[in-house]
């Protein structure tokens, strides 16, 4: 099974490794995913009513914390994670896609919600069908809005995703290729 | 102040000026001649009716009628007695332009840009006339009417997935 295939865990075993009296060896890749697993930094990119629902994920009665999720980021460059709550205009397209740009590897994009992710019931010139038209996305949470147990669905989907990926995805070639294809440069902005 | 005052003022100061006048829901509106809308607004500005205050500048659009296709609302508002009234003007597709507001009231400047964003009618005058809700390179006015609601031939739908 390749390292960019995730397996979805929503537990956290120790990873494999070997046990002996006061010690125990895994293999460095398996750390950081678990690392970078419990320190998911959120960027919200809200603009409509999912970003309500977001803000609502992040309250005590849902707990994002629980997550790795202590600190949003409003700040591309120490974000991790993407999270697109809410319709995106085609105006605003090319924002977005430079807020993404902007961010450091590694990162992931979650489309929360069906405008995020479809364009939603807006069916119309001035609205973008998807954000995946400009950029990447790695997970897409469903409704209108989705309520915070969906959100923190996606989020786990992500973690899984930073536990199980490759730490050198950013230099394979399916990556790079990826990248090609929404026009998007890798060198460092 | 009543419309009847206001309506008696008007047709005083500018007897050739007023097309038509209705009290729907008790607001006064009157049709005025494109020609002379700049100088009724500055008039119920500048004289002791005190109509100072533009609350909102739009745009419509009437296939059916070729002389008066194209129209732009003004909605004004006198702030101390709370006095409301409203002016259309109408114009043909292909005389579309009236002169602008912007020396009178600032607010009028977006006001304006976003009629010409939506109808494409052009305001004369206008220091910065350019799309401001759009993408600038849309290319089209979309409030006209001549656009079908659903368009055919869109490609960045994806149909698979969200069948309709």
């Amino acid at each position: 099974m390749s390292d960019q295939k995730p397996i979805i865990r929503t537990d956290a075993p120790a990873p494999e490794g070997f046990e002996g009296e006061g010690f125990f060896a895994t293999k460095l890749s398996s750390v950081i995913g678990m690392a970078r697993k419990f320190s998911l930094w959120p960027l919200p990119f809200a603009t409509s009513c999912c970003g309500i629902e977001f803000m609502a994920t992040l309250n005590p009665t849902y707990d994002a914390s629980r997550f790795g999720m202590e600190r949003n980021s409003f700040s591309p460059r120490q974000a991790d994670m993407l999270m697109v709550c809410g319709t995106i205009s085609k105006k605003l397209g090319p924002v977005l896609k430079e807020v993404y740009t902007q961010m450091a590897e590694p990162k992931w994009v979650v489309a929360v919600g069906a405008c995020a992710s479809s364009g939603g019931i807006f069916d119309s010139y001035s609205v973008l069908q998807g954000i995946d038209k400009i950029i990447p996305v790695d997970v897409y949470v469903p409704g209108c809005p989705p309520r915070p147990e969906q959100i923190i669905e996606g989020v786990m989907q992500v973690q899984a995703l930073a536990e199980s990926e490759s730490i050198r995805r950013r230099d394979s070639a399916e990556y790079q290729h990826l990248l090609d294809s929404y026009n998007i440069s890798n060198e460092e902005k | 102040m009543t419309n009847e005052f206001v309506l008696e003022a008007i047709t005083r100061e500018f007897p050739e000026s007023v097309i038509s006048s209705s009290e729907p829901y008790g607001m006064l509106t009157l049709e005025i001649k494109k020609t002379e809308i700049k100088k009724i607004i500055h008039y119920l500005k500048d004289s002791s009716l005190e109509i100072n205050f533009l609350t909102d500048i739009c745009g419509i659009h009437y296939p059916e009628f070729p002389e008066k296709e194209i129209g732009v609302i003004y909605h004004l508002q006198n702030m101390v007695t709370n006095f409301r009234l409203r002016l259309k003007i109408f114009m043909s597709r292909e005389n579309i332009e009236v002169d602008s507001l912007t020396e009178l009231y600032a607010g009028a400047n977006w006001m304006e840009r976003e009629t010409f964003d939506f109808y494409g009618i052009k305001f004369k005058g206008h220091p910065d006339l350019r799309p401001i809700l759009n993408m600038e390179d849309l290319g089209y006015h979309p409030m006209l009417k001549e656009y079908r609601l659903e368009d055919g031939t869109r490609t960045d739908k994806d149909d698979a997935m969200f069948g309709r």
